[in-house]
């Protein structure tokens, strides 16, 4: 019987001191005609039989082992230093338990306080919560907290529709049971009420949803609690969030951006401009793709503000001889004191994730995530430009700026599907079809191009879709 | 455990006294002894109207936030502004400096209807079994 | 006494240093927007606040060799279940195997693009469609959601879907949540963000959920009622029966906290109870490590009523294929992508490994180990609810002994004290939850220990009141650290 360290001969002494004779015995209040029911399962597979089932499983998927992955849309392939696994899977920190007993968690205590640290001066936010469950969730509780601040006087979150898909339908979901109204702006300078799968009540393309900072703007009102903004934006584009910030506090609007971490490696942090609540994805900070997750929800905050947010939040302590150590503190905003009235739900989260980018932080320094973030930027405008070049195929979406980061919309002369599927085959994870969210839109696809894209690859991919070129 | 007989209390635990034109509220020393020390009170905004009974604002120790009721009607005056460096005093003087606002009364009668010290006493003994 | 702690990265930073190496640029530079770069050098109030280097910069400058010093020494200041006994009732904190981690070290699942379509991604979606039909036959129930990242995330979910079924046959006037007095925080937390107003229902004396009480507040307001069984005390609901049927009658739902399930896995399936929308905790019941704080999982179970308004999207077979689909009527997308597959795969290994009699024999261990254990404690920690207890049970100290005290002066025994003060109904609650991984001399000295302990607490209780003596800090003050609070570091 796996990992059960008692034998027959142990559980027999038990009962025996305890005058049972048999483990039924203890079992004797559950109901009996559903007691021990016909359970379905397969038989009990060995270590090495489901390791080999796994793997058998594992070559139906593409991973980096049998395709170079241009995919993006919020989580990226990007280098996972081999010491953040190294670090971030010692038992002491895996089979740790959340840090109740301080003394006993120093190491996770000091390790999520270092996290705060590092990622409150990355996104210019004064402080910063020990995680979040992913980015979504994470803006989800930033627009709640938004429209708590508003104390029922403002209802509407003014939404980008260039806001990832699957963080508005989140979000939505989120507040859902609450009074307040989400509006996704889109280019049309109307704004839509939103429905479950994020996109607006009208019919929606990408063109449609890459707002600019302009287009907001100008539909801030005085019922508006937050703008809600995302840079670089799901279309990979970059915005000056600099003059909204000041047209939404002059309003009496809060500012939500939601952000890539990488990015904050040369771009200005959105906390320094102004914002008031910063969310973003963190998985490109050291932890794995891993088919969906687990990933890592930052969150951080102006101060005045700490008392609202949710989430788990470590601070220095001392004990009586002056030794410095760390805490769980401000508890009472959260579910096991204030209940019912607690600033979120959220207990478990995301903690060995934050351990992770705390270690990948401090690992590749202010230099590494700098150069990382240039070689994201220069490798991804390289392909930009050459996929231009091909007839037929064209990059950007029109209007804006035309600035973006590491990832970019491409309209295809076939359609993306077909792209995807065929040179899918030949090892090359082209991109995101983004038919997935704008299902009448068959030809736009969004590449993303990381540090870990060689320029062989980067060519390797031109040559794959020239074979579609018109 | 205090029990100052100059106030008058509620079933939630809150004091009000009366000071010429207006009332000091407080919180009792059965409330904040079960509370512990005291990390935070959070107040309302000089101003604003509420009515006997309404929740005004929330005194958080580090393993509890609780609530504090209006024990009569009427605006905010005045708040201690002393609590938001030394929000201990609710612990050490609950009576006297740790008073928390003061308000200008919109009816008389709800003074009236607060318990007596003798009373509360009694309903805290209550409470405890 | 100067204990042993480590110092912070921005301690033994020094500018120039940098632990990993990258490649050259291969590809030529292409022009910046210099308006939208941080600019370094930007002073204000003494830090860099855009710029990442020191000396009051941001992100540390540290060489691989301290770097790994740091972090490997970090880890050995920690308790963990690799190196101690976690006694944590509520918790399961039971051995997590590592072939789990093997598995989601694969770098076939863990560099698997979420976004990579269905026919590249046949691998994960086996994985889940798989372990969805697991956890249903487990629990009795017809359909199972993967998404949810924790159990606040599950039960939100289960609570949305509630109110969306009554919303969905226009029963609106449903607006009230029934919870017992033993819920855990999440509980109530968790109505309110659902837009319903939290009931509470007294447990009678045995610890069981009051029917009377219960009897008086079902009425046709009444959305439904969340239950945890066995309850936080660790007894079997002895009425469950008949609380089921009560809120029924009045056409409200139940919510399961799937929290304990450990107590009944293999012998009792919740969906035969008619529970109508369950949580699981993958990283309680299934063995995922608790990572000092998550990452978990919180999958949610439910019955053919309740199916179409699962958060999406679930894996299905049509035609042959699986593929991720949102039910027809989904409360929506609880998280982004596909829930925390990480900790799914964790799970599926751990289920495939014990199939049927192996997750039995869990809760045979769990409930035996737990009755083994208060049987050694009962007489000095006085257990107030004079039944069996399932697989944890809530006692209290010796009188005038405080939890606090106990707890602080296990850890300089090596122990991780049960959990404290929870449920709130007991007074200085201990709650105790050995799990079934645990060997008989581990309890054995466990129970001597907190005897030992209270015998200390007797002869002098100045000793505990002081303690822990032997961790890396003494018993810290987190009434400072809540009146004054320092969230970061500040350099200078």
């Amino acid at each position: 019987m796996p990992f059960i360290t008692n034998t027959d001969q142990d559980r027999q002494a038990m009962l025996v001191r305890l005058g049972l004779s048999s483990v039924d015995d203890l079992f004797s209040e559950l109901p009996v005609r559903f007691r021990n029911p016909d359970i379905e399962l397969p038989p009990a597979a060995s270590e090495l039989e489901i390791m080999a089932e796994l793997g058998r499983l594992a070559r139906g998927n593409a991973s980096d082992q049998n395709s170079i992955c241009f995919i993006g849309g919020g989580v990226y392939d990007h280098f996972i230093p081999s010491l953040v696994d190294h670090l971030a899977s010692r038992g002491e920190f895996t089979t740790a338990y959340t840090p109740y007993q301080a003394e006993a968690s120093q190491g996770t205590l000091q390790a999520m306080y270092e996290y705060q640290t590092m990622v409150a001066d990355l996104t210019g936010t004064d402080v910063v919560n020990a995680s979040h469950y992913d980015g979504a969730t994470s803006l989800a509780e930033a627009c709640m907290m938004a429209l708590a601040a508003g104390k029922g006087e403002k209802t509407t979150l003014l939404v980008a529709g260039s806001v990832h898909p699957e963080y508005r339908a989140v979000t939505r979901t989120y507040l859902q049971a609450q009074t307040g109204s989400l509006r996704i702006l889109t280019t049309d300078g109307a704004t839509h009420g939103m429905q479950a799968d994020g996109s607006g009540d009208r019919p929606h393309t990408v063109e449609a949803d890459a707002v600019t900072v302009d287009d907001l703007i100008a539909q801030i009102d005085e019922n508006t609690a937050a703008v809600v903004v995302q840079n670089p934006d799901f279309f990979g584009r970059l915005h000056d969030i600099r003059p909204l910030v000041a047209a939404a506090h002059d309003a009496g609007a809060l500012v939500i951006v939601h952000t890539d971490p990488i990015a904050l490696g040369m771009f200005r942090a959105p906390g320094t401009d102004g914002a008031d609540i910063v969310t973003g994805e963190g998985q490109p900070l050291g932890i794995p793709l891993s088919s969906g997750g687990p990933y890592l929800g930052i969150f951080g905050c102006r101060g005045e503000l700490v008392r609202r947010m949710p989430g788990r939040l470590v601070g220095e302590a001392h004990d009586h001889d002056g030794n410095r150590g760390f805490v769980l503190t401000l508890n009472t905003r959260e579910q096991h004191i204030r209940r019912e009235r607690a600033t979120s739900n959220i207990c478990t989260n995301q903690g060995l994730m934050a351990l992770r980018a705390a270690i990948y932080l401090a690992a590749v320094g202010p230099g590494g995530l700098q150069e990382i973030a240039e070689l994201c930027y220069h490798k991804a405008h390289y392909a930009a430009a050459k996929i231009d070049a091909l007839p037929g195929y064209s990059t950007g979406i029109s209007g804006g700026s035309g600035q973006f980061f590491k990832e970019f919309v491409v309209t295809t002369p076939r359609p993306a599907a077909e792209i995807v599927a065929k040179l899918g085959r030949k090892g090359i994870s082209a991109g995101l079809d983004l038919s997935r969210f704008y299902p009448e839109q068959s030809s736009k696809l969004l590449v993303a191009v990381t540090e870990r894209r060689s320029r062989d690859d980067i060519d390797t991919l031109i040559s794959g879709l020239r074979e579609f070129a018109s | 455990m205090k029990f100052d007989d100059s106030v008058k209390y509620q079933k939630s635990h809150e004091w009000a006294r009366k000071e010429g034109d207006l009332y000091i509220v407080g919180i009792s020393d059965y409330a904040q002894d079960s509370l512990g020390d005291v990390v935070y009170v959070e107040l309302p905004e000089t101003g604003k109207s509420m009515k006997q009974g309404e929740a005004f604002g929330v005194v958080e120790s580090v393993k509890a936030a609780s609530d504090v009721y209006m024990p009569v009607s009427g605006e905010i005056a005045e708040i201690n502004g002393e609590l938001e460096d030394n929000p201990g005093l609710v612990n050490e003087d609950p009576f006297g400096g740790g008073w928390l606002m003061k308000i200008k009364p919109s009816s008389a009668s709800d003074y009236d209807s607060l318990m007596s010290a003798a009373e509360y006493k009694e309903y805290t003994e209550g409470l405890e079994e | 006494m100067k204990r042993n702690t480590a110092p912070l990265l921005w301690e033994i930073s020094k500018p120039g240093r940098r632990a990993i190496t990258l490649p050259d640029l291969d590809v030529p530079a292409a022009s910046l927007p210099t308006e939208l770069l941080r600019t370094p050098g930007a002073q204000e109030g003494g830090r860099d606040t855009d710029g990442l280097f020191g000396p009051h910069g941001t992100l540390p400058e540290i060489g691989e060799l301290d770097l790994v010093r740091h972090f490997t020494r970090l880890s050995q200041l920690n308790f963990s279940i690799d190196t101690n006994f976690y006694p944590l009732g509520s918790c399961t904190m039971k051995y997590n195997p590592k072939m789990n981690e093997a598995a989601a070290a694969h770098p076939g699942f863990a560099s698997h693009h979420p976004y990579q379509p269905a026919e590249s991604s046949t691998g994960t979606l086996g994985v889940m469609h798989r372990l969805q039909d697991a956890l249903a036959a487990v629990s009795g129930f017809a359909a199972v959601s993967l998404q949810p990242a924790a159990g606040a995330q599950g039960e939100f979910s289960g609570v949305l879907m509630i109110r969306a079924y009554h919303g969905s046959r226009g029963d609106t006037a449903r607006t009230r949540m029934l919870i017992p007095d033993s819920a855990h925080g999440t509980n109530p937390a968790t109505v309110a963000m659902a837009g319903f107003k939290a009931v509470q229902i007294p447990s009678d004396a045995e610890g069981n959920v009051d029917l009377d009480a219960l009897h008086a507040e079902c009425d046709q307001t009444v959305a439904g009622l969340m239950i945890t069984n066995p309850n936080t005390l660790g007894l079997f609901e002895a009425h469950l029966e008949e609380v089921i049927e009560t809120v029924h009658a009045c056409g409200g739902l139940v919510y399961g906290d799937g929290a304990n399930l450990n107590a009944i896995l293999g012998k009792l399936r919740p969906g035969d109870l008619g529970i109508d929308v369950m949580h699981f905790n993958l990283h309680k019941t299934f063995s995922t490590p608790h990572g000092g704080g998550g990452p978990g999982a919180g999958p949610v179970g439910c019955n053919e009523k309740l199916a179409p308004f699962l958060p999406g999207p679930v894996v299905r077979a049509t035609a042959g294929s699986l593929a991720y689909v949102m039910p027809e009527h989904s409360i929506g997308r609880i998280k982004s992508f596909y829930g925390n597959f990480g900790m799914l795969l964790r799970a599926y290994v751990y289920i495939a490994v014990n199939g049927t009699a192996g997750l039995r024999r869990i809760a045979e261990n769990a409930v035996l180990n737990a009755n083994y254990l208060k049987e050694l404690l009962s007489e000095t920690y006085p257990v107030r609810y004079r039944r069996r207890c399932m697989h944890e049970f809530v006692c209290q100290p010796p009188e005038g002994v405080r939890t606090i005290d106990i707890a602080k002066r296990l850890l300089d025994y090596g122990f991780h004290a049960p959990t404290v003060y929870f449920p709130l109904i007991v007074k200085e609650a201990l709650m105790v939850e050995p799990t079934e991984t645990e060997s008989r001399e581990t309890i054995e000295t466990f129970a001597e220990t907190m005897i030992h302990v209270a015998r200390e607490a007797e002869r002098s209780p100045e000793l505990l009141h002081d303690a822990p003596y032997t961790m890396p800090v003494g018993r810290l003050d987190e009434v400072s650290a809540a009146k004054r609070p320092v969230l970061r570091y500040c350099p200078g």
